[in-house]
């Protein structure tokens, strides 16, 4: 086990169900035996707007938060939010994003406009972009609700955890009948 | 065994192994947690109070009986208990009294960013500080063991970070804790000035005897580091500290942040070159040094406002920062909304097409002050809302009385909103007062309140019917809307402020994300009726776009409200129902 700690920052739009996936990061990480650290923000700002969750491992952990040029992976449930937290990712850091967008207010008002090529950009700024459609992947796998496991998935390939372990996590966390479609869901995201 | 636990609810359980029997609190981010992890244990009896100094009081008279008792709320809520507070601090305690505080530095869902050991100081309580699950957890339980060896209230002190951040604790077993006896004793508890005399001086010995206990108990305890730099820090700022000196400098990390330790801290001072206060918010800490005389830095390098990082803490001791990715790209912000199909909005659209004033207050609604609705311009305090409308008409008289609105929630307005309304109908303003009743606590994460019908567990409760509540103060006018009907606000509204005298709505419609609230079928856009006018933006539903020139319904998110179908002049908007 590495004593060097390992950041990794959840984002999305309030009300996109990042909650499980720390929640199964969590698990597996302790399972593990590294101490884990996972902070989370709740109330107003939930309310459709960007929500960020971290989650800290290693030998030892002390700040429950990840800081600018820490992130060794950002982790993205919606495209715009994978952009709004780009300083915060290591040199050697990597985001992990669905490419589904979600316009804010200011773009639906008209007072700001979504950027457009966004994942061309972040390739183009020299930044390690893994972008897939986790929504499609979700649907192909049962259900829109799991693209949250997808990103899971996708987010497994870069530990050298046997695939048991992330498994075996999420038999404890999703109830028996969605187990298979999670599992679906977690295969499609390693896939991709 | 090991588990990941958050801060809330490691105290939660701390509180359950200590033997607390009796829970009542009001919800407020970041300390709604607490008690509802509480609830789970079967041992102890948790409720919702109507708001904090209920709920302290409530507490109070638990342990008055005999059972280990807690109440929780965020900061400001502490304000609203601080009446009970300071006196139940010259009463002291039977069994023990634990009040968890949750403060929020960065007012990541607060209206200000108070800093909560003022009170304990204030109030002369002491005040334990955990700074991750496993000390919340700890400190829980030895808060009872301090409350009752001091005979003393005891504060818990979290902040959103620790309230909001799961760490790794072991659990351990709930030790019970026999009631124990209530006596009478009047010159304890009656705090008439004769009696409250003689507590005064009890209070400043005992704060004695605790800062005395605190200089070598172990809640507050110093880390060796390989320098001669000195850290003093308690909480989340311990962590930041640790993250960026690891072993290398010496750490003064408090437990106890009311009273501090005099001689420890001086002691700690003499061994160390240069000494650094890390502490979020306002300079406790770093003034009670310089009062006994010691040359510390603190607020000279950090800041008063917002949350501190490590990060912030490593460039103030003049580190390189860490070197960051930048995208040549403006990203728009993304605040929070309020949801489609939220109840509210229907209300808010005419509130704002009326230009109507409207004085706000603490709660989801607030989100009514934002674009493109910005209907609210006032935001204080709970209640402020009616109480503020009364002083606004009263100081302007006719010139607003017929175009100013309060509005306020249903758990708000059971909270503060009683007495404001009481002063409307004594006081005799023409005010109306608009209470916008979702039937929960919304903000927080939907809790039961005391007109809900339904207690904190779910199950059916006493339940205060507003419509007689409001008769009853002698206001004869009450009329009830439906929010997702704009033109029937309109009407009501327009009424209402046109009659000389007091009067309230009652907007009634339960959050669109109960449970038990069914959803319509989404709707769609006519893209051939659709003329581009964009005047279903102006509701600012998230669920509604425009996508190449026309509005685009998110069907993901739309609950068929049908608000915004009262927006479209040329039925353009429709039920997926409908052709």
């Amino acid at each position: 086990m590495t004593d060097k700690v390992t950041n990794i920052m959840i984002v999305g739009v309030g009300g996109q169900g990042s909650l499980l996936a720390s929640k199964l990061l969590g698990k597996v990480l302790l399972d593990k035996g590294y101490d884990v650290k996972v902070s989370e923000v709740h109330g107003m700002s939930q309310r459709g707007g960007s929500v960020v969750t971290y989650v800290r491992f290693g030998g030892k952990v002390y700040s429950p938060i990840v800081d600018k040029g820490e992130a060794d992976f950002i982790v993205s449930f919606e495209l715009l939010e994978a952009a709004r937290y780009v300083e915060y990712l290591a040199p050697s850091g990597r985001i992990v994003t669905n490419t589904q967008q979600i316009d804010p207010m200011p773009v639906i008002t008209g007072a700001a406009a979504y950027p457009e090529n966004l994942v061309e950009k972040l390739q183009q700024a020299g930044i390690n972009v893994d972008a897939m459609d986790c929504l499609s992947l979700a649907e192909q796998a049962g259900t829109a609700k799991a693209v949250n496991i997808v990103l899971m998935g996708h987010l497994s390939k870069y530990f050298d955890f046997p695939e048991s372990e992330w498994l075996t996590a999420l038999e404890t966390m999703v109830p028996a009948k969605f187990l298979d479609v999670n599992k679906k869901a977690f295969a499609l995201g390693k896939a991709n | 065994m090991k588990q990941l636990m958050l801060g809330n609810a490691a105290v939660a359980r701390g509180l359950y192994e200590a033997g607390c029997g009796i829970i009542s609190s009001y919800p407020g981010t970041p300390s709604t947690e607490i008690t509802e992890e509480a609830a789970k244990f079967k041992d102890i009896y948790c409720e919702w109070a109507p708001n904090e100094k209920v709920a302290l009081e409530t507490a109070f008279g638990a342990s008055l009986a005999g059972k280990r008792a807690f109440c929780a709320m965020k900061h400001v809520g502490l304000n609203v208990a601080a009446d009970p507070l300071f006196t139940v601090a010259y009463t002291g305690v039977n069994a023990g009294l634990v009040i968890g505080v949750a403060d929020d530095p960065g007012m990541h869902s607060s209206q200000n960013e108070q800093d909560s050991r003022h009170h304990a100081i204030a109030a002369k309580i002491p005040m334990l500080e955990p700074s991750d699950s496993a000390e919340a957890l700890s400190f829980a339980k030895l808060a009872y063991e301090i409350s009752e060896k001091f005979d003393t209230p005891v504060l818990l002190k979290m902040c959103t970070r620790i309230s909001h951040s799961q760490s790794v604790v072991e659990t351990g077993e709930r030790a019970e804790y026999p009631v124990k006896k209530y006596e009478k004793n009047i010159t304890k508890y009656v705090m008439a000035p004769a009696n409250a005399v003689r507590r005064h001086p009890v209070v400043e010995e005992r704060l004695k005897n605790i800062a005395a206990w605190a200089e070598t108990s172990g809640i507050n305890r110093i880390e060796k580091g390989s320098s001669k730099l000195g850290i003093i820090t308690s909480s989340t700022c311990y962590q930041y500290a640790k993250e960026v000196f690891g072993d290398e400098a010496n750490i003064l990390k408090l437990g106890m942040v009311n009273p501090l330790p005099a001689k420890l801290i001086q002691d700690f001072a003499a061994g160390a070159d240069k000494v650094v206060v890390i502490e979020e918010l306002d300079p406790v800490i770093e003034n009670f040094c310089k009062s006994l005389g010691i040359n510390v830095h603190g607020k000279d390098m950090f800041p008063l406002c917002g949350e501190f990082s490590q990060n912030m803490i490593a460039h103030a001791f003049g580190r390189a920062d860490k070197p960051v990715k930048k995208l040549d790209e403006a990203i728009p912000v993304r605040p929070p909304v309020m949801c489609a199909g939220c109840p509210h909005r229907g209300m808010f659209y005419a509130l704002s097409k009326n230009k109507i004033t409207v004085l706000g207050d603490i709660g989801c609604y607030t989100l009514g002050s934002a674009a493109p609705l910005s209907a609210m311009e006032m935001t204080l305090c709970m209640g402020a809302s009616v109480s503020a409308l009364h002083g606004f008409n009263k100081a302007l008289g006719k010139e607003s009385e017929g175009k100013t609105v309060g509005v306020i929630g249903d758990s708000t307005f059971c909270h503060s909103g009683f007495t404001g309304l009481a002063t409307i109908a004594y006081n005799q303003s023409n005010s109306t007062v608009i209470i916008l009743d979702n039937s929960i606590t919304g903000m927080t994460g939907h809790q039961q309140n005391p007109s809900t019908g339904k207690n904190l567990y779910g199950e059916p409760a006493g339940k205060i019917d507003l419509e007689a509540l409001v008769r009853a103060m002698g206001i004869k006018r009450v009329r009830i809307v439906d929010p997702y009907n704009i033109a029937e606000c309109e009407t009501a509204v327009k009424e209402e402020l046109g009659v000389e005298e007091p009067s309230v709505i009652i907007s009634r419609r339960p959050c669109v994300l109960l449970k038990e609230v069914k959803h319509s079928l989404p709707f769609h856009v006519d893209t051939e009726k659709c003329v581009s006018c964009k005047s279903c933006m102006k509701i600012g539903c998230p669920a509604l776009a425009i996508k190449d020139g026309k509005a685009n319904v998110d069907i993901t998110l739309c609950v068929g409200c049908g608000v915004c179908r009262q927006m479209c002049k040329f039925g353009a908007l429709k039920s997926s129902d409908e052709k």
